[in-house]
């Protein structure tokens, strides 16, 4: 049975939690306080995914909310709930939330307090933006999440952090802006048409809402271009090198494990099936901008001297592949995208988890700082070498599955039509190669020549408690990934049934009366009759 | 007994009022400005009471009541917060105090 | 026994093996000088699946293929792939051939790294090794083939790289991965292309469904399984990475880059021979491409003095045969040659090994009496005479180089011939790509015997060449380490009687090995053979043989002569007879020069020097530039913001009192 509200919880669990680690009597308490609280959090979201009926993943289940969250005039609700898509990305992200706290027990020193709380406020946004089910609650968590990072960066960063938070936030800011402007317009446009005229943002009212070609282009353009900075596609990523390396530790895990991922969900769960014949037509538009971004973010990558920035244009590299899957409109690179941000979010993660310790360690981050260490840290190498490899697509390991079935996926693509294209992504396996290895051979292999080098120390329990998890799920998920893929099949699918129904209609708009009766006939017929009934609100 | 004119209420008020001002606006003391602001509340005081009179409506003076609460809640939290920037800048001196500009 | 517990436990024993000695030592530093324990668990997870593989392999043709599914690995929509072994005929060879030579090896080691502090690393790196071989070679699809490919790859670079102090060692590692990425590459894209037109990575499906694609994809699937197989198995144009990979200790040499990883090319293209024999363009790429690299890598071997160099292009040069029996539709003779070639081979490697540790023996005295010159326990030019002191090293060596040589009657002799029968037999049924392939092959057969016969003579005979050989000299290794080699040696000679030539059916005996491999009246194989029209005369093919015969007779017979005059002098003569193409040989034709200049250093300094900065500047430039204009505005407005309150309470007053006045008036 479904627990009433377990949803709610864990999204609003860790916001309480903030506002009392505040009260906290001591830096000590603080800390362990946000691990239960994150904990307790990760263990609460279990039951989402072990009572998950499999069998209707396609629709919404754990639903919770339902009141009208600004004025009851308007149709704008707190509705949460989660489908095949939603339930990795949230389980991703609580369990993500111990794993920055204990990464974060040392290196944060000063203002503690403040840190955990912010930590627990983004971690509410974060499971928000996932769950939410009115695209004006979604934009609310997509904002959330957006201050604390700010004074994540901001506060606890390296030396050029206020550059750095202020680009994030302002250059995050100017694209979700204008989809704001897009869902209000959306909201006037859906109510006028579907719901007497009252405003509404609802997710499902607005899957029924049929638009036209020229509409569609306008509004997608503006969804996409704030998800296209969030993810972030090439030429939209420069925010991206900086965020990360100013950022802290757990600052950088969360933002390239979650934050980003916000973007390709988005494009999932909104531009795709709102805007299907505008997403169509921009697909070849955004699977070049993909591959550019696999190979230019892998070869910026090779000729970085900073590890951290490294790790960074690696992002760009990876989600490049995320891109090309979700606009491939193929099954199996839809699901490749969805397992490929799960997988990118646990890899590159623990990268940045571990370019961490060794930042805690020399206080540098460049590589030609390094050099032979696997002599002196064989743990935190083995870690280190395991987490590349996934990273670099190796089969048997989580990166490859995604890899593979994006790439496949987009190789028979009818939408793309472009094995060429293909092809070019396809370097970026090579590519990944090359700056992984690079950077392990530069760091950890080689004569251990400096005497600081020489005395470090490997891996303490707390850092293994981190990291073992995540190699564990590296593992899991590169030798049976098919109970994860199981779990959004279901959506992947219907999400493409939409699409082609959807198309189906606007393209019938735009075509002559006698000639729009006969393709109403072929289309698929119920269009209004389907899909929302999971949505039913207890 | 001679009835004072509803005018010379509302001229006293003035003048307190636009001494209240000028003390916020000029001053530099933040004290002296806390008790500026308190002179225009006690001004306002002044013209809720005298209409009150002269228009017979007691709800005037009411206002008054609640007008002193907040006053009396102003000064508090006011005089608090000088206290905390004292400690913190070792002056009371408002062109010290200017954090916006930085 | 229930086939799919066999299977599993063939398969998951080295895995099990690789994990305890992995990680507990990993964890648990103490375990680390375990050595014997750790010795004993790694080689007896290699033995035990050996001795499971012979059972299966005694029960007989019956039931093959048999396949044993586990579970689903991935699956979308319709198309799916398991987590499948296949057992049949040439899997089970395969299997045999890897987990038998492999379990020498590992025994072999567990004497040669005796010293070394991350005893425990190697052997678990060697059972992951087999872990990975072993899924490659019983994959019941495509993809999880590539899991292995990949794998070995991966064990690949963890053991070239082992000895990783040594930046030259490191980079030797990288360059080898990354090489073999390139291959991965186009073994990847001819997956897109199976799985977009047939729906399925399994076998059976795939060859199944080959019918039904065109032949440009046919012919496309076919050439990039070959550029994937040129990355593993070392040919032109992706050879260069097998040389530097020697860094690595000598039994990884042995194992990997001799006797198992790099005949996996060919395995895979035996196991999809139906297919390769409907793209017969890419057949004569194949033939042509091996035929060459045959011969540029013997030629190179030629000039090298570094004992495991001419190894490793030697068996770039036997890699290449095997490709030109591949190319000429001779599947299973490439098998035979996978199996004879890993008797030889490991066995040479091994007696190199040997060698070397008694080098290092040599060296140690010698710092020891106070010699501080430069040393290479692996410069033959610094060995010499060493029959007397390692007999049991030398002898072994001798015959693996006669069996290389091909010297009739050893395993060498057999698999070499029905290559260049089977080149010649093609040829003479109209493919004349075919002869050309065989001359070659004939060319190089005697230049293989030559060289061989060289790093011999350098090696065990004459006398010594390392400084005070008269104080000090190596000892022969212990009993661990030449026990495999008395073993291989032996395989080495009578291992050639399963693949008789086609003139012994006249005596009454068969071919054996084509027999299981590409099958007989009652036995379907799983190695596919094109259909002849023309067949050979008897007393051609007599004649071929003895030609055969003759060529590696010489070859050995020259090179114990002139070596045996000059030594060291001998090279000095050849360099003098042929010049501008000895130097031509020296620099290995300048591949690696090639790719450096026109592949390597272009990508890393575009990205150093264009992309880089083209990040900082334009991108990057462009989005700050924006910021800067709004900055510049900024600026402008906050020049009305003085910072005091006064200031701005004053502002309000003057408002309130311009509203007011606009309301009075």
């Amino acid at each position: 049975m479904q627990m009433a509200n377990l949803l709610s919880v864990v999204i609003l669990l860790p916001l309480v939690g903030a506002g009392l680690a505040l009260m906290a009597p001591s830096d000590r308490a603080v800390r362990w306080f946000a691990l239960l609280v994150t904990t307790l959090t990760f263990v609460l979201s279990v039951p989402l995914w072990t009572e998950f009926d499999l069998s209707r993943a396609a629709d919404l289940q754990f639903v919770s909310g339902g009141f009208a969250l600004i004025a009851d005039s308007l149709d704008v609700r707190y509705l949460v709930g989660i489908d095949g898509f939603s339930l990795l990305l949230v389980l991703l992200t609580t369990l993500l939330g111990p794993i920055v706290v204990l990464s974060s027990w040392r290196y944060i020193t000063r203002r503690t307090k403040g840190y955990y709380a912010l930590l627990l406020v983004l971690q509410t946004g974060m499971t928000g933006v996932f769950c939410a089910f009115d695209v004006l609650l979604f934009y609310v968590f997509f904002e959330l999440t957006l201050i604390p990072m700010y004074f994540l960066i901001g506060i606890w960063g390296g030396e050029q952090r206020i550059y750095a938070a202020v680009k994030f936030v302002i250059y995050t800011m100017v694209g979700s802006l204008l989809m704001l402007v897009a869902i209000i317009y959306l909201g006037i446009e859906a109510g006028a048409a579907l719901n007497n005229g009252v405003f509404t943002t609802d997710y499902f009212k607005l899957l029924e809402f049929d638009m036209a070609v020229s509409m569609q282009t306008w509004l997608f353009v503006l969804f996409a271009f704030a998800f296209a900075i969030k993810v972030p596609i090439f030429p939209f990523h420069t925010w991206l090198p900086d965020a990360h390396v100013q950022a802290p530790t757990g600052g950088s895990v969360i933002l390239a494990g979650v934050l980003l991922k916000m973007g390709t969900y988005g494009l999932v769960r909104f531009c795709l099936p709102f805007f299907p014949n505008a997403s169509i037509a921009h697909a070849e538009l955004f699977a070049i901008l993909a591959v550019i971004g696999i190979i230019y973010g892998a070869l910026v990558s090779r000729a970085q001297p900073d590890a951290k920035k490294l790790v960074a244009y690696s992002s760009v590299s990876h989600l490049g592949f995320v891109v090309l899957g979700i606009f491939a409109f193929t099954l199996e690179s839809l699901q490749g995208a969805m397992i490929q941000m799960v997988n990118h979010g646990i890899s590159t993660g623990a990268l940045f988890l571990l370019v961490g310790m060794l930042y805690e360690r020399r206080h540098t981050r460049l590589m030609s700082d390094y050099g032979g260490i696997a002599r002196s840290v064989p743990l935190l190498t083995f870690f280190m070498v395991l987490t590349a490899l996934a990273s670099a697509g190796l089969p048997g390991l989580n990166g490859f599955v995604g890899e593979f079935m994006i790439l496949v996926g987009a190789f028979s693509s009818e939408v793309l039509d472009s094995p060429l294209l293909v092809a070019l992504a396809t370097t970026g396996v090579i590519l990944a190669a090359v700056y992984l290895l690079w950077m392990l051979s530069r760091m950890f292999f080689g004569p251990l020549t400096e005497q600081a080098n020489v005395k470090m120390k490997d891996l303490s329990v707390r850092e293994l408690l981190v990291l073992i998890p995540m190699g564990l799920l590296m593992i899991i998920l590169g030798l049976m990934p098919q109970p994860f893929l199981k779990v959004s099949e279901p959506a992947a699918e219907r999400l493409l049934e939409t699409i082609e129904r959807k198309k189906a209609v606007a393209e019938g708009q735009s075509l002559p009366e006698h000639l729009l009766d006969e393709f109403r006939r072929d289309s698929p017929s119920g269009a209004g009759e389907r899909s929302v009934e999971g949505a039913e609100i207890p | 007994m001679m009835e004072i004119p509803l005018s010379w209420y509302l001229s006293l008020s003035g003048v307190l009022f636009s001494i209240g001002v000028m003390g916020v606006l000029f001053r530099s003391n933040l004290i002296v400005i806390l008790m500026s602001v308190e002179l225009m509340l006690n001004a306002v005081n002044l013209t809720l009471v005298a209409f009150s009179q002269y228009l017979g409506d007691v709800s005037g003076q009411i206002l008054v009541i609640f007008v002193m609460s907040v006053a009396a809640a102003e000064a508090a939290i006011g005089l608090a917060l000088v206290i905390a920037i004292f400690r913190n800048k070792l002056t009371v001196d408002i062109n010290n105090i200017n954090l916006f500009k930085h | 026994m229930n086939l799919q517990l066999l299977v599993v436990l063939i398969v998951g024993l080295p895995l099990v093996g690789a994990l305890v000695n992995g990680l507990i030592p990993l964890f648990y530093a103490p375990a680390r000088q375990w050595k014997t324990l750790i010795g004993a668990v790694g080689s007896l997870v290699v033995m035990v699946p050996f001795a499971l593989a012979l059972y299966l392999f005694s029960q007989g043709t019956g039931g093959l293929p048999d396949v044993a599914a586990l579970y689903t690995w991935m699956a979308v929509g319709d198309f799916s792939v398991s987590v499948a072994y296949r057992v049949d005929e040439l899997s089970l060879i395969m299997t045999l051939i890897v987990t038998g030579v492999g379990g020498l090896i590992h025994v072999y080691a567990t004497g040669y790294m005796a010293d070394d502090r991350s005893f425990w690393k190697f052997f678990a790196y060697l059972n992951l090794f087999i872990f990975m071989m072993l899924n490659l070679v019983l994959a019941n699809n495509l993809l999880l083939l590539f899991l292995g490919w990949e794998g070995v790859g991966l064990c690949s670079w963890l053991l070239i790289g082992f000895w990783y102090d040594k930046r030259k060692n490191s980079a030797a590692a990288s360059k080898a991965f990354i090489v073999n990425r390139v291959g991965d590459f186009a073994f990847l894209l001819a997956m897109f292309i199976v799985v977009r037109d047939v729906g399925s990575l399994d076998f059976d499906a795939v060859l199944a469904g080959t019918a039904g694609m065109s032949a440009e994809a046919v012919t496309m699937v076919v050439l990039l399984l070959f550029i994937g197989a040129t990355g593993k198995s070392a040919q032109i144009p992706l050879f260069i990475w097998l040389p530097d990979a020697m860094a690595g200790p000598t039994p990884v040499s042995a194992l990997i880059h001799a006797a198992t990883m790099v005949t996996s090319g060919l395995y895979l293209l035996a196991r999809m021979s139906p297919m390769v024999l409907m793209a017969p363009d890419i057949m004569v790429l194949i033939a042509i491409i091996g035929a060459v690299t045959a011969l540029v890598a013997a030629t190179i071997a030629l000039t090298r003095s570094d004992i495991k160099q001419v190894l490793a292009y030697s068996t770039v040069s036997q890699l290449g045969f095997m490709f030109m029996a591949a190319g000429v539709g001779a599947f299973f003779v490439a098998i035979f040659h996978v199996l004879t070639h890993a008797f030889f081979k490991a066995c040479l490697f091994l007696g190199s090994g040997s060698v070397i540790h008694g080098m290092h023996h040599v060296e140690h005295e010698l710092r020891h009496r106070g010699y501080d010159g430069a040393f290479d326990s692996q410069d033959m030019r610094l060995m010499g005479g060493l029959r007397e002191f390692m007999p049991v090293t030398r002898w072994t060596y001798l015959l693996s180089t006669l069996a290389i040589a091909g010297i009739p009657l050893t395993a060498g002799f057999f698999s070499k011939d029905e290559i260049l029968f089977k080149a010649f037999e093609y040829g003479y049924d109209g493919q004349l790509y075919a002869w050309l392939a065989w001359a070659i092959g004939l060319g190089t057969a005697l230049l293989t015997a030559f060289y061989m016969t060289r790093s011999y003579m350098l090696t065990f005979e004459g006398s010594g060449r390392w400084p005070m050989p008269d104080q000090v000299h190596p000892h022969e290794s212990p009993r661990s380490m030449t026990l495999p080699l008395i073993v291989l040696a032996g395989l080495a000679m009578v291992g050639g009687f399963i693949g008789l030539p086609k003139v012994a059916e006249k005596l009454g005996f068969s071919n054996w090995i084509h027999g299981y491999l590409a099958g007989h009246a009652g036995h379907a194989g799983p190695v596919a053979e094109p259909e002849l029209h023309a067949h050979v005369p008897v007393g051609l093919e007599i004649a071929l043989i003895l030609a055969g015969s003759l060529i590696a007779i010489g070859g050995v017979v020259w090179a114990w002569r002139f070596y045996g005059r000059y030594e060291l002098g001998g090279d000095e003569l050849v360099q003098g007879r042929f010049g501008r193409l000895y130097r031509w040989w020296k620099v290995g034709y300048g591949f690696n020069e090639l790719y450096d200049r026109t592949v390597v250093r272009p990508v890393i300094s575009s990205a150093e020097k264009l992309f880089a900065p083209f990040d900082q500047r334009i991108v990057d430039g462009l989005v700050n530039a924006v910021a800067r204009v709004m900055q510049a505005f900024g600026w402008l407005f906050a020049r009305l913001q003085t910072g005091v309150v006064q200031n701005y309470a004053l502002a309000i007053v003057l408002g309130v009192v311009l509203v007011m006045l606009l309301l009075v008036f």
